[in-house]
């Protein structure tokens, strides 16, 4: 039978969630790395043991553990994210030039294909790659030398790197976004980046319509349709139908369009999730309600999701990474929450149980679907 | 023979319980005994100090014999009782954060 892993990256440790295909009674395990940040925790789809965990904290930066048995046991790896040549500067929040400083790996993404190849979005923004396991981590510098690099700017949250999207149908191809940078895709393996922000719209800038400086909040794809991308940006949702050249808004009726999480279902690839935050001064759902809004026609169209979510009294927030799907015939959706529930959909969203209710503020929710 | 005494979230990395102990070619200095600490416990490397500019991490401090040397010079020479193993060198984490 097939079985579920959820993968939690919490502000005090990683969990690992585990169900079978039913998803009705779930096993809990944790904390590992207790104490220390998990900004994100993902596993190889060529290896379904094969799981990296990014880990940090202020007191002893950057690790980074690799587990070969699905997250039984783990092992640190090689934690030096150095730039490639001399590093430059990017703008401060005053718009003055600051020096390009590693902080943390927000984001890992391992190769579809090969289980030592992973790479990794860091703050201050830039991508990393291992093809050794984690052995060792040699930037793209084609990214940052992108010649808008000098202008980019942190978002609140610090200039981080927070989405990596291989394309299942060209190797070549992938797609990242920046806080705030915008979005960006390479269609030669990392050696050459271009922004692909044409359509997005940020009143907060001089130039409401500039190539960079969007506040890109989250990206996602259905593996069937690599070309049609959707965006949670800081405030709109977003979608491009030709690989991110063009943008348009779909935010349609969504009671708030600022929000951070988005993603895809499994089988239906014009079936789309987001959770709605009120503003970007309040973190929280409008009117104290954790409600999921799901379009089934790509955006524009979409409608609350509720039940089993808390209808009353609910500020917590929904971070960038901290939602997923599992590929179970009827699809799983997932999200984490910063007041530490994780919430399950075994029937597409239509219904939500906690499966925790109690852990450490979410940062990041993988799954991991294992036939 | 150094003895060291980490705080407990690199005593769990290391996957050591209590005191560490070093050997130190030479004179013992700061910079000595983390050499000798990353080439027995690879996976300190990056969390006591710098990868590349080797400076201290700004919430991680070192005392030796009760007094404060977190802004002593790397390569100034520990004291005599850390030296020969009388007295532990101390790397605490600040107390600070949530």
């Amino acid at each position: 039978m097939s079985q579920v892993r959820v993968l939690v990256g919490t502000k005090k440790g990683a969990f690992i969630l585990s169900a079978d295909g039913k998803r009705q009674t779930w096993e809990v395990s944790g904390p590992f790395f207790g104490g220390w940040e998990i900004y994100h925790m993902k596993a190889s789809p060529a290896d379904p043991n094969r799981v990296y965990a990014a880990q940090s904290s202020g007191w002893f930066g950057q690790l980074i553990q690799r587990s070969n048995d699905g997250g039984k046991t783990w092992d640190p790896v090689d934690n030096k994210f150095v730039y490639d040549g001399t590093p430059g500067s990017h703008q401060w929040y005053d718009g003055t030039p600051h020096p390009w400083e590693f902080k943390r790996v927000w984001h890992l993404e391992p190769s579809l294909t090969d289980p030592d190849t992973v790479y990794a979005g860091v703050e201050d923004a830039a991508i990393f790659r291992t093809t050794d396991g984690g052995k060792s981590w040699h930037e793209l510098p084609g990214l940052r030398g992108h010649g808008s690099g000098p202008h980019w700017q942190p978002g609140a949250g610090g200039m981080c790197l927070h989405t990596i999207i291989l394309d299942p149908s060209d190797p070549q191809r992938i797609f990242i976004a920046i806080s705030a940078a915008g979005a960006f895709r390479t269609d030669d393996g990392g050696a050459t980046w271009r922004p692909i922000n044409q359509g997005l719209v940020s009143s907060f800038m001089p130039n409401p319509n500039a190539e960079v400086g969007h506040c890109v909040h989250h990206v996602a794809m259905h593996r069937a349709r690599p070309g049609v991308l959707f965006m949670q940006k800081h405030w709109d949702v977003m979608r491009s139908d030709n690989a991110g050249d063009s943008w348009r808004e779909v935010s349609g009726n969504l009671p708030t369009d600022f929000g951070f999480v988005i993603d895809v279902h499994a089988h239906e690839p014009e079936t789309i999730f987001v959770v709605p935050i009120k503003s970007d001064s309040e973190h929280y759902p409008p009117e104290g309600k954790l409600r999921v809004f799901r379009s089934r026609t790509g955006g524009g169209e979409w409608e609350p999701l509720d039940k089993g979510l808390p209808q009353r009294d609910c500020y917590v927030n929904v971070l960038r990474d901290a939602m997923a799907v599992d590929s179970l015939d009827s699809c799983g959706i997932y999200f984490g929450t910063t007041g530490g529930q994780v919430y399950a959909s075994a029937d597409g969203g239509d219904s939500w149980n906690a499966i925790v209710r109690d852990l450490p503020a979410v940062l990041s929710v993988e799954v991991q679907t294992i036939a | 023979m150094i003895r060291v005494v980490l705080p407990a979230h690199l005593r769990t990395l290391a996957k050591v319980n209590g005191e560490v102990t070093v050997e130190v070619e030479g004179r013992a200095t700061i910079a000595s005994v983390l050499d000798a600490m990353e080439t027995q416990y690879p996976m300190l490397r990056g969390t006591i100090r710098d990868h590349v500019t080797r400076a201290r991490r700004p919430f991680v401090r070192f005392f030796a014999c009760e007094e404060d040397w977190s802004h002593e010079m790397m390569d100034t020479p520990l004291p005599d009782l850390v030296a020969n193993g009388t007295e532990p060198l101390l790397l605490v984490g600040a107390i600070a954060g949530g």
